[in-house]
């Protein structure tokens, strides 16, 4: 019995601090935001909306190597020696044309390691975060802007050029075979006089 | 009152029936409102905000935006249910609440039935309470549901024992079980002078009863902390699991009734009921009024309090708590009273 009063006394005085507490908050104010009349800026750092500033982007593909769940995906083609596709806002320049260049936001996981990697920092996290969609394909970020006949364009003159590279470089072999089997054949017998 | 209905309506039966309305009306305006402040009380606990969107001034209209909602949503009985038993359990669970507010003292004007053995008749009648809960969860034909009933039916049982003690140490000392002729006891203020004459200011003993007292009724109206007949997260809302709709909705408005009558119950016994803290100054039926349904609100806004401070106790700790405390404590405490009106 006296055990029994003695606990009941420190369970009604530790309900008591419980009550004080809550009853404090009762009257804190609230920490909501009323989030879609009022919405909280973002820090810096914050991890959401991926973008790419895909006049910046040079295709070295480091990004998608970086990913964890592969959700980049980019095709390049390499430029003709015709064409010149300019530099990069932080002056690299550029050698590919991005025939198509994919984020599947779906996938990603907002781990930010596709960020750093990239030389001409075009990659980003931007603070949007409101993409939810009904649709999964529409989480499918397209950046690449070249129309399929300008991809298929590039790729043909790539293959073209090629071509003519392997053509030049045969010949170029064939030439110095020849010159080779030239030089061979006199230092052989300037060898055999000289013995 | 029925008498000043009847000269105003011309015919009695619908004066009657007016009459026999009003608490419904209470009770219906009273939910609505209590489910609201519920939210609010707990959402301002948690520094939150509530609901804010549905009518104007901090959401007020968002219970009434819900009962239209449950209306709407569809009736599902579970196959294998027992139908009539499964359809006729929300509602007299809710017919048990409602017909112990017969009893109720509302103001010095106003009571439903000035009967002579009002205490008892309330206590009599909630215990439809467990029997309806038990009921529904049998008609499911759902193992959690039955489970959840079960331990309804044990817990409400066992601190139906407690309730009563505390009750009859209330009784003891007013010498009456008719709640009017309590809440008439009251009135005055000549308690140490100042005090108004409320039985808890009264003895020592009272007080210790009504924490008891108190503590069981959270536990009847099945309340965090002791809310293991629903317990969300265990049972899936246990009784009422294969309960939709309105159906629900019933079950969940005689939650709430249950905790005002409950409440009102202790404001009668313990607070003076319709009588004003302040002797004469603001008394009168309409005043009487008032002040009983604000010491019921103060006791149901004490219980939301809780819920939102205290954690649920497991089903163990529960039997523990009545029997190895609150039922002791109210046995000696019941002695100790009745020692003090004899001796004073
Ligand atoms: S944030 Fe991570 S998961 Fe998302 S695209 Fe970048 S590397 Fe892949
Ligand atoms: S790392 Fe940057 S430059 Fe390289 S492919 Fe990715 S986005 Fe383009």
């Amino acid at each position: 019995m006296v055990h029994a009063l003695k606990k009941s006394l420190v369970t009604l005085k530790s309900i008591l601090t419980g009550m004080k507490v809550t009853m404090r908050h009762l009257f804190q104010p609230s920490v909501t935001i009323r989030y879609p009349d009022v919405r909280d800026e973002l820090p810096e750092t914050a991890r959401s909306k991926l973008y790419v500033n895909i006049d910046d982007c040079i295709g070295c593909k480091l990004c998608e190597r970086a990913c964890p769940v592969n959700c980049i995906s980019i095709e390049t083609v390499q430029a003709t020696s015709d064409v010149d596709l300019g530099k990069t806002s932080t002056g690299n320049p550029k050698r590919f044309w991005v025939t198509n260049f994919e984020i599947d936001m779906a996938k990603c996981m907002y781990c930010d390691l596709c960020v750093p990697p990239c030389p001409t920092d075009c990659i980003t996290m931007v603070p949007e975060y409101e993409y939810s969609e009904f649709d999964r394909n529409n989480l499918l970020f397209q950046f690449s802007e070249l129309s399929p006949d300008k991809v298929e364009e590039v790729k043909e003159k790539l293959e073209k050029e090629q071509e003519e590279k392997q053509r030049q470089k045969e010949e170029a072999a064939r030439k110095k075979e020849a010159e080779k089997n030239k030089s061979e054949d006199s230092p052989a017998e300037t060898k055999s006089t000289e013995e | 009152m029925l008498n000043t209905l009847e000269n105003i309506i011309p015919s009695p039966v619908i004066a009657l029936l007016i009459f026999v309305a009003l608490p419904l009306v209470l009770v219906s305006i009273y939910a609505l409102f209590a489910i609201w402040m519920e939210r609010k009380v707990a959402a301002h606990i948690q520094d939150r905000l509530g609901p804010m969107r549905v009518g104007g001034w901090h959401g007020w209209a968002q219970t009434i935006a819900d009962m239209l909602k449950l209306l709407q949503k569809e009736d599902i009985i579970p196959t294998n249910a027992s139908r009539f038993l499964f359809k006729l359990a929300p509602f007299l669970l809710f017919a048990a609440s409602y017909a112990a507010f017969s009893v109720i003292p509302f103001s010095s004007a106003y009571i439903g039935s000035s009967v002579d053995i009002g205490v008892f008749y309330l206590l009599a009648i909630t215990s439809l309470l467990t029997l309806s809960v038990l009921m529904g969860a049998w008609a499911s034909n759902n193992k959690w549901s039955l489970l959840g009933g079960m331990r309804t039916a044990a817990q409400m049982v066992s601190y139906e024992v407690p309730t009563i003690m505390s009750v009859l140490s209330v009784l003891v000392v007013a010498g009456s079980l008719n709640l009017m002729t309590v809440t008439e006891m009251q009135t005055g203020n000549t308690t140490l002078g100042f005090l108004p004459d409320w039985l808890i200011f009264q003895n020592p003993f009272l007080l210790i009863a009504f924490v008891i007292f108190f503590i069981s009724i959270v536990a009847e109206s099945h309340r965090v902390p002791f809310d293991l007949p629903e317990s969300e997260s265990e049972l899936v809302a246990g009784f009422q699991t294969e309960y939709s709709g309105m159906r629900w909705g019933i079950f969940m408005l005689a939650e709430y009734a249950d905790m005002l009558l409950l409440s009102l119950l202790g404001s009668v016994l313990f607070f003076g009921g319709w009588n004003s803290p302040f002797g004469e100054f603001m008394a009168g039926p309409i005043w009487g009024f008032f002040w009983f349904i604000l010491k019921g609100m103060v006791l149901v806004f004490v219980m939301m309090w809780m819920r939102w401070t205290l954690p649920r106790y497991r089903v163990d700790q529960l039997m523990q708590i009545c029997w190895g405390f609150l039922i002791p404590i109210s046995f000696v405490n019941f002695v100790l009273i009745a020692l003090w009106e004899m001796i004073f």
